[in-house]
C-alpha cells in the first residue's frame, strides 16, 4: 500500500471506523454509568453549598494549597500537555477543516509557528511527566500496563503531526498517513480506557461537587 | 517521420536556427537539474552535439493523447521539441503520417535493425480485463508492449495511466487497467507521471539518456528525483500564506484575490511530488495554483481516488455521519442492554440479601 493509499485510506474507511468505535464507546460507557443510579439519599441537603458541583468543576482544575510545590512537574507538567495538546487539536487550521467536514463547525486558527510551539511544549511536557513517572518508585508502582499504553497512544499523533509539518521523513504523504492513523487508534481506544476522562470529567466533577455539597462538604 | 539514423542533435540544432546561446543554457538547466557541477556544461554540450540519433517507438494505449499534446505543442520553436525531433521517431500512431499496414511496418523495421538500443516510450494504461478492450491494428496492448518492450534498451512510462493506472484504472477500473512497470520486468522502466507530465520532465528523461547514455536516478515510484524529488507545497510561492494561517475560503473571496494558500480549496500540493511550482507550464508562464486553483495531485497514483479535488487534505473522503448515527445507536442499545444486566444483579443482590441478627455475631462458629 503506497503512502497515498494508506491515507486516502485514514480519511476515508479508516475514519468512519474509528470514529464509529469510539462513538460507539462513549455512547455505551455513559449510558453503564449514568444507568447504575444510586440509592435515594432520604436526609435532607444541607443548605449551606448551592452551586458546589458546577464550583468544583473548576476548582478540581487548581492545585490545593501547598500541592504546586509539593508537585510542580505532575501540575506544570500537566497543564502544559493539556492546554499545547487542546491547541494544536483545536487551532491548526487543516485540524478545524476536518472539524469543518465532520460537524460543519468552524472557527479561525492560529499561525502555524504558534501550534508548532505549543504542540512541541506537549511533547515536551508528556515526555517530562514520563521521566516523573520512571523515576518515582511510588509512580512507577502506581502505573499500570493501561496507562503506559494510554501515554504512548497520546504520544503518537504528537510526535507523527510533528514530524510531518517539519518533513523530518523523506516521505511525508507516509508520515500524514501515520498521524492521521495514529490518531485513529488514540479515539478507538479513548472510551474504553482511562483516556475516557476527555469526557467523563466533567460529570464526574459536578456529580462529586454536588454529592459532596448536599452532605455538608464545602466545595 | 522514419529518418536515417546516425544524423547529430548538433546538425538539427543549426538547421533549427537555435543559437549557441541558447544550446549551452539548455544544457546548464540539464547540469543544474542533475546537480552537476557548472565545469560540465561542455561535455553535455558536446555529448548532446555528437549524440547518433537515437530511435524511439512511442505506443499509445488507454490514454487521451493529452502526454503527446503537452510535448509537442509545449512552446515552439524549444529545445525539448527540438530534442523530441532529434529523436527518431520511428513509431507514433497519433503523429505518424503512415498508417495500418504501413505504420507497423515501420514499427517491426525499427525493433529489428536497433535491437537492444531503442527507447520504448509508452503513454495510456493497459487493459488487462479482455484483450479486446484495447487493440493497435488487431493486436492487444498487452501483446505489443511486452514484444516491443523486449527489444528496447529502456521503457519509459509517460504520463500517470502508463506510470500508475491513471485514469483507466481508477475504481471501479472496468478494463482491468495496469500500468507498465507492472508488465515491463526485466527492462529499466521510468515513470515520468503527470496527467499530463510537464514537457521537460520528458525531454529531460530523453536528454539524459543521449547524453549519458542511461537513465537518471530514480525515486521509489520509479520517478526521475530530478523532477519530482520535492512537492508542490514545499517549493510553493503560496507556502507563506500557508505558514501564517492565511487561506483562501472560496475562489472568488478576498484571500483568494489576495493570492492566499488553495490548502482550504482542496490543494493537494503537500502530498504530490512534481516539479510543476518550479519549471512551470507553457515556457514558465504559470502552474495551477498560480493561476488561482489548487493542485490535483495527478502525478501521484491512485490521484483519482484521492477523495474530492475541492476537499482540504484533512478532510473525510467519504461521508461519516451515518455510520456515526449508527454506531451512536449501537451504543445506546448494548449501554441500555448492560444497564438491565447490572439492575437484574443489583435486584438479585438484594433479594439474596441476608439481615445480620445480634445472635449471629455473637454466634461461636
Ligand atoms: S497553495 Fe497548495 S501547495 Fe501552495 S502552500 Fe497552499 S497547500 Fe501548499
Amino acid at each position: 500500500m503506497s503512502g497515498l493509499e494508506l491515507l486516502t485510506w485514514g480519511r476515508g474507511p479508516g475514519l468512519v471506523l474509528a470514529l464509529g468505535l469510539c462513538i460507539f464507546g462513549v455512547i455505551l460507557r455513559f449510558a453503564e454509568i449514568l444507568a447504575l443510579g444510586r440509592r435515594a439519599d432520604l436526609a435532607l441537603p444541607r443548605p449551606n453549598s448551592p452551586g458546589s458541583g458546577w464550583r468544583t468543576m473548576l476548582t478540581r482544575s487548581l492545585p490545593p494549597p501547598g500541592m504546586l510545590r509539593r508537585a510542580p512537574l505532575t501540575y506544570l507538567g500537566g497543564y502544559v500537555f493539556h492546554i499545547g495538546m487542546a491547541v494544536a487539536v483545536f487551532l491548526f487550521v487543516p485540524h478545524i477543516e476536518l472539524f469543518r467536514g465532520l460537524l460543519g463547525l468552524h472557527w479561525p486558527g492560529l499561525p502555524n509557528p504558534l501550534v508548532d510551539i505549543a504542540s512541541i511544549a506537549a511533547i515536551v511536557a508528556l515526555l517530562a511527566l514520563l521521566v516523573g513517572r520512571l523515576v518515582d518508585p511510588v509512580k512507577r508502582l502506581l502505573t499500570t500496563t493501561g496507562d503506559w499504553l494510554a501515554w504512548a497512544l497520546t504520544f503518537a499523533p504528537l510526535v507523527t503531526g510533528y514530524a510531518a509539518y517539519h518533513h523530518v521523513f523523506e516521505d511525508y504523504t507516509l508520515t500524514l498517513a501515520m498521524h492521521i492513523l495514529s490518531v485513529e487508534l488514540l479515539v478507538v481506544v479513548l472510551p474504553f480506557s482511562k483516556l475516557f476522562h476527555a469526557f467523563s470529567l466533567f460529570l464526574a466533577r459536578w456529580y462529586n461537587g454536588e454529592i459532596s455539597g448536599r452532605k455538608g462538604v464545602a466545595s | 517521420m522514419n529518418r536515417p539514423a546516425g544524423n547529430a542533435l548538433g546538425k538539427v540544432f543549426s538547421a533549427a536556427g537555435i543559437s549557441r546561446r541558447d544550446f549551452l543554457g539548455f544544457c546548464a538547466t540539464l547540469a543544474a537539474a542533475y546537480a552537476l557541477p557548472a565545469s560540465s556544461v561542455g561535455a553535455i554540450a558536446a555529448a548532446l552535439e555528437k549524440a547518433p540519433r537515437t530511435s524511439v517507438i512511442w505506443l499509445s494505449f488507454q490514454e487521451c493523447t493529452g502526454c503527446t499534446e503537452s510535448l509537442t505543442r509545449s512552446h515552439t520553436p524549444s529545445i525539448e521539441g527540438l530534442i523530441l525531433e532529434q529523436l527518431s521517431l520511428d513509431y507514433h500512431h497519433t503523429l505518424q503520417a503512415a498508417s495500418g499496414e504501413a505504420a507497423e511496418r515501420a514499427r517491426d523495421e525499427s525493433m529489428r535493425i536497433n535491437a537492444g538500443k531503442y527507447l520504448l516510450v509508452v503513454d495510456g494504461s493497459v487493459p488487462l480485463g479482455n484483450p479486446g478492450y484495447s487493440t493497435i491494428a488487431g493486436v492487444s496492448n498487452v501483446d505489443m508492449l511486452m514484444e516491443t518492450a523486449k527489444g528496447a534498451a529502456a521503457v519509459i512510462a509517460v504520463g500517470t495511466c502508463a506510470a500508475y493506472g491513471g485514469l483507466p484504472a481508477a475504481q471501479p477500473n472496468p478494463t482491468g487497467a495496469v500500468p507498465v512497470s507492472r508488465l515491463v520486468r526485466d527492462r529499466p522502466v521510468i515513470n515520468v507521471p503527470g496527467c499530463p507530465p510537464i514537457p521537460v520532465a520528458i525531454t529531460g528523461v530523453l536528454a539524459h539518456f543521449l547524453t549519458f547514455r542511461s537513465l537518471p536516478e530514480l525515486d521509489d515510484r520509479g520517478r526521475p528525483k530530478i523532477f519530482y524529488g520535492e512537492s508542490i507545497h514545499d517549493r510553493c510561492y503560496r507556502r507563506p500564506f500557508y505558514d501564517q494561517g492565511k487561506f483562501a475560503d472560496s475562489f472568488d473571496d478576498e484571500g483568494a484575490r489576495k493570492g492566499w494558500c488553495l490548502f482550504k480549496l482542496g490543494c493537494k500540493g503537500p502530498v504530490t511530488h512534481n516539479a510543476c511550482a518550479t519549471t512551470k507550464w507553457n515556457n514558465g508562464v504559470s502552474f495551477p495554483i498560480q493561476s488561482g486553483h489548487g493542485c490535483l495531485g495527478c502525478s501521484e497514483p491512485d490521484f483519482w481516488d484521492a477523495g474530492s479535488f475541492y476537499k482540504a487534505l484533512s478532510m473525510p473522503v467519504t461521508p461519516v455521519r451515518k455510520a456515526v448515527a449508527g454506531a451512536a445507536a449501537a451504543g445506546a442499545a448494548v449501554g441500555a442492554a448492560v444497564a438491565f444486566a447490572n439492575r437484574a444483579k443489583k435486584t438479585a443482590a438484594k433479594a439474596a440479601h441476608e439481615a445480620v441478627k445480634v445472635e449471629d455475631l455473637t454466634k461461636k462458629s
